[in-house]
């Protein structure tokens, strides 16, 4: 397992390079028209010495090289254009426990109701909380974050009295945001466990349980949950880590001073230092997310292996 | 479960009514050996494509939805030839030249009037058209090309380092890096959307199918297979790919309203559609802004309705397509 961890750990740091070379150099397709907030008041002489000042004129290899040996020294550089000259880590390291706060909160009530309501759905099929459940994810899922948020801001702060922005110091404030933050994870976690219950019920071990004697409550604790709770275990370390990012609905919407849409605005921006060093974290959190489920996943269930090897060709 | 007894249950009804109708002497003779009797239980005129319509049709509410989102199409299609509708980028004017500016839903209007003076209604059905294009092109070519790469990520081992390691990078290059890239290459049109969409929206299906067919490549019919010698375009085609048809199925319908939701989001960070082509990501942003005065909330209601009612009804037609494609479920 640890040489299977080590193994997947060397690859990933490798994925982790190709990537930021190629945003790195997609950026830099970007037209130089996006530098600049006035580009048609400047002329040609101006232009020139603010791009070699961003070190742009530079040929792309060398500027790569100047960038990972940059990189390899820690140093993720300023923030070009969002904020000039603030340390890209300062600008991130102000934004990112906002997220990271609404982002468990969130996480904590999705599992909070997610599983109960996943598991009243697969013990009573075609009972009321599976028809309540099922119109629920339904509305979920298919309908787009961007309405029902909008939907639960515009009525729930004039129903429950909520303010309707976000300021860090008052506890009311935060409950709106953080609730419609976790209605999506709500109807995922209740679609998937309900799936994977009904699954685990339908098998030979639960009969056999059953004619034991073994009560209902106990089947569904010891029995049907654990088994039915390992595959979801994969996305909890990716959902975890990934509470950095934030959203840009919600924050956008009841102006929380977090990460959500601050890849997209430094992107639309063109500040090259920004988005690259958003881009590599956000893809180790992905790379190292998807590790840590297997590894998590292994834990619960040591019938599953990964250094295992099939005999398809 | 309740459902199987009932079933079992009524079976032995009919066989215990079926002896009681024989008298004793019928019911301990031999009977004799009937060829054609003996026949008809050996076969079976089962056809996969039939039993899969045969339950969807049981399925009413799909079957409704099926039906509402047929007609909803066909109207996106009539309506801008229909007599009396009005064009849907056109600026209404009243006598003295002003603009007829967010004019409540009446008889004139039946949507009312959005805050430059064109008309909701026939906005709402020509974005509904615009969307609904989007979510099947996006959704199709995400098939076509994830249900490809899938297979072969899946099933030859020689693949799967690469394509892992494609799938990871690709996966992590930002969705508004490329997108901002073709915006500058090509005007940003319908047909652009379509394909930067495209252009990551295979990897999720590519890695479902791949995690599927992973499954299923060393089964025992798989290995049966190999041994004797079939090619493997044809394992690919004969065995795998039927035994994926109802999760392809639902993929493919949850793919469309993820499409629509898509445009949505880009239309939202300022990527999407320009203003002169109306979508239903372009109108609700629209009514995003003027959100906060309550009579003109109609202008965002409008576009969010036709919105869900939509989405919805693609995701409860594929989930019980998906259900019925299942032969598990078939009689």
């Amino acid at each position: 397992m640890l040489k299977y961890v080590a193994k997947r750990l060397a690859q990933s740091v490798l994925t982790l390079l190709i990537i930021t070379a190629i945003v790195f150099s997609l950026m830099r397709l970007m037209p130089i028209e996006g530098y600049f907030q006035n580009f048609e008041k400047l002329d040609q002489n101006q232009i020139q010495v603010a791009l070699k000042s961003m070190g742009l004129l530079d040929p792309l290899p060398i500027q790569l090289k100047n960038f990972f040996l940059q990189l390899f020294q820690g140093n993720l550089g300023n923030s070009l254009i969002y904020r000039p000259n603030v340390p890209v880590m300062d600008i991130i390291g102000a934004k990112a426990p906002v997220s990271i706060f609404m982002g468990l909160a969130s996480m904590a009530i999705a599992l909070l109701l997610g599983l109960p309501l996943g598991t009243a759905m697969a013990r009573g099929k075609s009972k009321f909380w599976d028809k309540f459940g099922t119109a629920f994810i339904v509305f979920i899922t298919a309908v787009p974050a961007a309405v029902y948020y909008l939907l639960v801001q515009l009525y729930f702060t004039d129903w429950l009295g909520l303010p309707i922005l976000f300021s860090a110091s008052d506890p009311s404030s935060w409950i709106l945001p953080t609730i419609s933050l976790s209605l999506g994870n709500i109807a995922y976690y209740a679609m998937w466990l309900r799936r994977y219950m009904v699954d685990e019920l339908n098998k030979d071990y639960i009969r056999l349980a059953r004619a034991k004697g073994v009560n209902g409550k106990n089947i569904m604790k010891k029995h049907v949950f654990r088994n039915a709770f390992v595959p979801m275990v994969q996305y909890l370390p990716t959902s975890l880590l990934y509470t950095i990012a934030g959203s840009i609905y919600i924050e956008s919407l009841y102006s929380v001073p977090g990460m959500g849409g601050l890849l997209v605005n430094v992107i639309q921006r063109q500040d090259n230092n920004m988005v690259q060093a958003l881009v590599l974290i956000y893809s180790a959190i992905g790379i190292v997310g998807l590790l840590l489920g297997d590894v998590l996943m292994n834990l619960m269930d040591p019938r599953i292996s990964f250094s295992k090897k099939g005999g398809a060709r | 479960m309740a459902l199987r007894h009932k079933k079992v249950a009524a079976v032995e009804d009919s066989i215990n009514q079926s002896f009681q109708n024989l008298s004793d002497k019928e019911l301990f003779e031999f009977s004799d050996f009937d060829e054609g009797a003996a026949e008809r239980t050996g076969y079976s005129n089962y056809s996969y494509w039939r039993s899969t319509f045969q339950v969807f049709l049981k399925n009413k509410l799909a079957v409704f939805l099926l039906f509402l989102i047929g007609i909803i199409l066909l109207f996106t299609f009539i309506q801008p030839v229909l007599p009396g509708q009005r064009s849907a980028t056109q600026i209404f004017n009243n006598a003295s030249g002003m603009q007829l500016r967010n004019l409540q839903p009446g008889s004139e209007f039946w949507f009312g009037t959005n805050s430059i003076g064109q008309d909701l209604w026939s906005r709402v059905w020509s974005g509904t058209r615009t969307s609904l294009l989007i979510g099947f092109a996006v959704a199709l070519s995400e098939a076509v090309l994830g249900i490809l790469m899938g297979i072969l990520w899946g099933y030859v081992r020689k693949l799967d380092r690469i394509l892992t390691e494609i799938y990871n990078v690709l996966d992590n290059i930002p969705q508004t890096v490329v997108l901002i890239l073709f915006s500058y290459i090509m005007r940003p049109s319908v047909s652009t959307l379509i394909f930067a969409m495209c252009l990551t929206g295979w990897l999720d299906m590519a890695r479902f199918i791949r995690n599927q067919i992973v499954i299923i490549r060393d089964r025992d019919y798989n290995l049966a297979s190999r041994c004797l010698g079939t090619p493997t375009r044809r394992i690919m085609l004969r065995n795998l790919l039927p035994y994926l048809v109802s999760v392809i199925m639902l993929r493919m319908a949850l793919a469309i309203p993820a499409a629509i939701g898509n445009e949505v989001f880009l239309t939202y960070i300022g990527l999407g559609l320009p203003v002169s082509i109306p979508s239903l990501g372009n109108l609700i942003n629209e009514g995003r802004v003027l959100m906060t005065s309550a009579a003109l909330r109609y202008q965002l209601f409008f576009p969010a309705i036709a919105l869900s009612v939509v989405t919805i009804s693609f995701y409860i037609i594929g989930n019980a397509f998906a259900d019925a494609s299942d032969p598990k479920n078939h009689v």
